[in-house]
Order: structure tokens, then C-alpha cells, then sequence
């Protein structure tokens, strides 16, 4: 969706007491901060549990418990979160986050309990849990992270992994996470977006239209040493 | 009564004492995990026989343990058994208890281990101080940990449950269990209980309370703290505690809490816990290349948050030291739980093989920040300094410096 200039950008962090076990509301925070310094007025904001959804252009989606995750996907489904979707609000989707975006996932004891649909994305309990080092590949870069979850996430015709991973299991072993229209998402759970500053340029540049310029500092430092860090 | 040690028990206790001499002989250890895990090995319940016939209290819970059972150690009086090493998983709490045979016992739980513990130690006295966000990746998460915990808390008719009642996740950990002293205590941190334990529905907060529309709610305290001091049963007791924060005031409310339950006189406790300076390590002034440092032990958000709340506006240098090893959680994504934007207006010196992790974090968060590749590079003396550190990187610099 086309941004009108000179308007204000708002990230919305969603339900972070249900979803934000691992720091995952530092993805927000990044996006703001990066969109700051290109000038770019920006409004953080954050949804309770109880609150409407906030209107906004990219909205932020993190990981949690069963019980969290359950609740978060009920609460979130009786929102207005799928039509903005549909209209073209990007979401960042990370770990449960990514797992509630599809079909259906497995929650304490259900092994299909109805996700928000917003793509072909179903996820079925793994024989193991994946905790440790992630490390994609996503055309010329790598994303680099954090993985734990057990999960086992199919993607159905017409959504294409994020990318492929390198160390790690991501949603099954071979590719981690999904692109489908303006939905992005990976099992990298927590400061994802801080770790790989491209990645939060990418997300940036896509809603606001238009190349940002370099943005140097100390997150760059640690993107390549978390590259050189995490081996494949 | 105490029946008398089996020859396996005895060859177990024997094994164990040897094993921990050469440890701490050598230098290569503070001698309490590994001899604990070979005494474990020739004799499986060597903790059932060891904590046989002595008074127990165990304490668990993710932040505070360490100083909550040095204050009831403390607190108690004359000798008490405890695993003061940190060493808080069996192979810790046999290797204490080989090394003395007084009556009274104070020991430090890790979590995940309270049941197995509890089943063979068979404590009086069971405190549960908090339960939050802590090494995810290799630590049950929090919801199932208060699980577990209420799966092993029903059992025991003559059992004392000192729980912290401003914490939802320790409050249903505790609900099935028959004998509970709650204790109304500063528990600042609520990030990690939003939504009901019981029934998943958003909790409710107000004057100092909180509820949910399905029933479970803060239950009527037995102990309160109060600015200053507290009251047990009716009775108001003054406190001046040597520690600072005010997590340390709940700390000592639940250890005298405790004390109270094995019949321990709270006036007598209270002074002797008001005088505790320091515990391992933690909190103390310490020398290094001509700076003072007070160490302070940071290692998840919680805890990180009660600390930057103790720290001056100015007067001091803020330097934070961030691993993530092993014992640390190979995970650093908790440093955004952290509420780092209160240290803006300081300059802050990263250190730690995270160091990069913790200075884009304090870059994102507002505040200006040094990354310190070799401590060399670290300015001289001229201020005394906070130094914050997770795990790992507390031992290191605990090694580096002296007492003042």
C-alpha cells in the first residue's frame, strides 16, 4: 500500500504480554528508531490485551507460551488485523507469531486449532524441540538469530520461505520462515531486527517506498559478528 | 529419626569428601558439584539419608534465591548447613550436607529441580520467592515451571508453603498446597503474568491487588512489608537491612517468614539479618586496578530492573559486562526486556564476549555507550563504579578484583 508523504508511520507492537517472551518487543523498537533516523516521524505504540487494534502501518507479531499464544490468536482474531492485512498493512511475524499468521498450529494438546488464515502456513507439532543458533540465507545476506520452538511449519502454494537455512531448523530443516504479500516471517525469535539490520531496512523501505541510505552504527558490528559467529 | 547410614551411603559420603579436598586442593573448583555427583553415583539416594532427621527449609524461585537462603542462614543462628558455592541441584545440596552434621538446613533450589528435592529431602519449610523470564533456551518456560510446581506442592499436611502472594505465577504454583504463609513483598516485575495462570484471561491490577473475573485472585497475606519493615502475624517488626533495594526488603520478609514457621524468635533473626553486608560476592565493594567497584549480579530482566533502580543519577560510572555461556543462556534476546533507557544520561562501558548484543541494545535505547574490546581500555580511577554482570562474567570479574 502506497504511503502518503509527510504522514506519520506507526508501528504497532501486538498483545506484547502474550507475545514477547524473549524480548521480541525489541523489534518495534528497532523499526522506530531506524525510521527516526532517516528523518521519518514515527509513532510507537503498543496493543493490551483489552485495547481495539491501533491503526498502523506495520504491526509486530512475537513469540509466547501455549496458554499466551492461544489467547493471543483469539484476541487477535476478533480484531481487524486479516482485513488491514488483506488492505496491505505489513506484518512481522516472529516464532508463535509466525505459527498464528497461518492455518492452524498445535497448542496444548490440539493439534489444529484455527490460526488467523492469512496465508497457506499450516504448522504440525516436530518430533524435537529446535532451541540454539539460526542461520538463514536469504539471497545475497544471511539472517542470523535465535531459535526455539516446536514447531514444524508446511508452506502451502504461493507463499515462499523467507530463506534457507544454514545452521539451525527454522520451520522444517531446509527453509526458515514465509514471504507472502506484505507478511513477513521467521523463527528467529526476539531482537531479530536488531541482530540483522538489513532485515529492518528491508521492512522499512518496503512500507515506506523508497531506498533508505545507509544507516551506520554499532548494530552493523554486531550483525557481522554474529555471521562470522554462527557457522553453517 | 535418623536411621543409621547404609554402607553405600557411607562409601558415597566418604567418596564425596575425598573427591572434594582434591578439588579445592588443586584450585580447579570450588569442590562441591563434582564430588556431589560422584557420591550420587555410588549411592542414588544419598540425599534422602543425608537430609534425614534435620530440619529443612529449601528456597526456589528465579531471582533472590541466593540471598534469601543466606538470610535465612543467617537469620537461624549458629550452624547452618547450606550450599552457599551457588551449586543449587543435588549433586550441590549432598556435597553440603556431607560437610556437617548440624540439625538446621537452608539450601537453594534451582526450579526445575524443587520436586525432585523436595521428595527427598523432605523439607519444613518451602519458600517461593518470584517466578519470571530467565534462560529461556534451556529453562522450562515460566507458565510450565508454576505447572510443575503446583504438581508437587498439594502432597504434604505438615509442610509450611511461604509463597509470595503479589505474584500470580507463584500464587497458583501454591494453590493446591494445605499449609501456605503468603507474604505481601515488592514485586516490581509483572511482565511475565498478564494473563491468569488458571484460565489465560487478562489479570486485573488495582491498589496494590490484582484478580481475575474467573475467581483467582491475590490471596490475604500473613506477612507484609512495609517501608521499613514489616509485619508477621499481626506483630510490626522496625528493619534496617545492610543490602540495599527493595527486593532485598522481600527477600528478608519471606526468610523471616520461614524462620517464624520452625519456631525461630523473629526479633533475634531480624538483627542478625539486618547485620549480612554482602552474599557472595554480591553487592560488595571491590578493588580493581585502582577503582572501587560495587559488583552487582544481573542475569535476567527482572532482576536487571530491581538493580537499575539502585543506581545515582550521577556520582558513579555505570559498566555492564554481558556473556552468554552456558550458565548464562546462549540467548541474549532478554537484554530488550531490560528497561535500559533509566541508565540514559550515563555513559555506559560494555564489556563481555556480548558486548556488541548489550551496545546496539543501549544504542536503541538512547543511551550513549563505549565498547570496551580489552578491560585495558577502560579509564582510570577517578569515580567508583556500578558494575552490572550477568553470570558468567560476575565470576570473571569476582576473580579479577579484591575486597576493599
Amino acid at each position: 500500500m502506497a504511503r502518503e508523504v509527510g504522514t506519520v508511520l506507526t508501528i504497532a507492537n501486538l498483545v506484547p504480554d502474550l507475545l514477547g517472551t524473549y524480548g521480541d518487543g525489541g523489534n518495534a523498537l528497532v523499526l522506530a528508531q531506524r525510521a527516526r533516523a532517516r528523518g521519518e516521524e514515527t509513532l510507537l505504540v503498543s496493543m493490551a490485551l483489552n485495547d481495539e487494534l491501533p491503526d498502523a502501518s506495520i504491526y509486530l507479531l512475537g513469540g509466547g507460551e501455549d496458554g499466551p499464544q492461544r489467547l493471543a490468536c483469539d484476541v487477535l482474531a476478533r480484531s481487524s488485523l486479516a482485513s488491514r492485512a488483506r488492505d496491505g498493512a505489513t506484518v512481522v511475524a516472529v516464532c508463535a507469531g509466525l505459527q498464528i499468521l497461518g492455518t492452524t498450529f498445535c497448542v496444548e494438546g490440539d493439534d489444529r486449532y484455527a490460526g488467523l488464515g492469512l496465508c497457506d502456513v499450516t504448522t504440525a507439532r516436530g518430533s524435537i524441540r529446535s532451541v540454539g543458533e539460526l542461520r538463514v540465507r536469504v539471497g545475497e545476506r544471511l539472517l542470523v538469530g535465535f531459535e526455539n520452538h516446536g514447531g514444524r511449519t508446511t508452506l502451502g502454494d504461493g507463499v515462499l520461505p523467507f530463506g534457507r537455512v544454514e545452521h539451525g531448523r527454522g520451520n522444517d530443516g531446509v527453509y526458515d520462515g514465509f514471504r507472502a504479500g506484505t507478511l513477513w516471517a521467521t523463527y528467529a525469535h526476539g531482537p531479530v531486527l536488531a541482530q540483522n539490520p538489513w532485515f529492518a531496512d528491508a521492512v522499512l523501505s518496503s512500507v515506506l517506498g523508497y531506498e533508505l541510505e545507509p544507516l551506520d552504527s554499532v548494530a552493523d558490528l554486531l550483525y557481522e559478528e554474529r555471521c562470522r559467529a554462527i557457522r553453517s | 529419626m535418623s536411621q543409621s547410614p547404609s554402607p553405600r551411603d557411607r562409601l558415597g559420603v566418604a567418596a564425596l569428601r575425598g573427591l572434594n579436598r582434591v578439588s579445592r586442593a588443586s584450585g580447579r573448583g570450588s569442590g562441591t558439584v563434582i564430588g556431589g555427583r560422584v557420591g550420587l553415583a555410588i549411592s542414588p539416594h544419598l540425599l534422602v539419608s543425608l537430609a534425614q532427621g534435620r530440619t529443612s527449609i529449601l528456597v526456589s524461585g528465579t531471582n533472590g534465591k541466593t540471598t534469601t537462603t543466606a538470610l535465612v542462614a543467617a537469620g537461624w543462628g549458629g550452624d547452618v548447613v547450606t550450599n552457599d558455592t551457588g551449586s543449587n541441584m543435588p549433586a550441590g545440596h549432598v556435597a553440603a550436607l556431607a560437610g556437617s552434621t548440624s540439625p538446621r538446613v537452608a539450601l537453594e533450589v534451582d526450579e526445575a529441580w524443587l520436586g525432585a528435592v523436595m521428595s527427598e529431602v523432605d523439607p519444613r519449610v518451602v519458600v517461593l520467592l518470584n517466578l519470571s523470564r530467565d534462560q529461556l533456551d534451556r529453562a522450562s518456560e515460566v507458565r510450565q515451571l508454576a505447572e510443575r510446581w503446583r504438581g508437587v506442592l498439594g502432597d504434604a499436611d505438615d509442610r509450611v508453603v511461604v509463597a509470595n502472594a503479589n505474584d500470580p505465577l507463584v500464587v497458583y504454583a501454591a494453590s493446591d498446597a494445605r499449609n501456605v504463609r503468603w507474604c505481601d513483598v515488592p514485586t516490581p516485575w509483572q511482565a511475565d503474568a498478564q494473563s491468569c495462570p488458571r484460565c489465560t484471561l487478562a489479570l486485573e491490577r488495582a491498589d496494590g491487588s490484582w484478580y481475575c473475573s474467573c475467581g483467582f485472585a491475590k490471596p490475604t497475606a500473613i506477612t507484609t512489608s512495609l517501608r521499613n519493615g514489616l509485619v508477621i502475624a499481626g506483630e510490626h517488626y522496625e528493619m534496617r537491612l545492610a543490602l540495599p533495594g527493595a527486593f532485598n526488603e522481600a527477600n528478608a520478609a519471606m526468610a523471616l517468614t520461614a524462620l517464624a514457621a520452625v519456631d525461630v524468635d523473629v526479633h533475634e533473626a531480624l538483627a542478625r539479618i539486618e547485620a549480612v553486608t554482602a552474599v557472595a560476592g554480591r553487592f560488595t565493594q571491590r578493588r580493581w586496578n585502582g577503582r572501587t567497584l560495587r559488583l552487582l549480579l544481573a542475569k535476567n530482566p527482572a532482576g536487571f530492573d530491581a538493580l537499575l533502580s539502585t543506581v545515582e543519577p550521577d556520582g558513579r560510572d555505570v559498566w555492564i559486562a554481558i556473556n552468554a555461556r552456558i550458565a548464562d543462556g546462549h540467548d541474549p534476546s532478554w537484554l530488550y526486556d531490560v528497561p535500559f533507557e533509566k541508565l540514559r544520561g550515563h555513559l555506559v562501558w560494555c564489556l563481555g564476549e556480548r558486548r556488541l548484543d548489550l551496545a546496539t541494545r543501549l544504542d536503541y535505547a538512547g543511551v550513549e555507550f563505549r565498547v570496551v574490546d580489552d578491560v585495558d581500555e577502560l579509564p582510570g580511577a577517578e569515580r567508583p563504579v556500578d558494575l552490572f554482570a550477568n553470570y558468567t562474567a560476575f565470576s570473571e570479574w569476582l576473580a579479577r578484583s579484591v575486597p576493599c
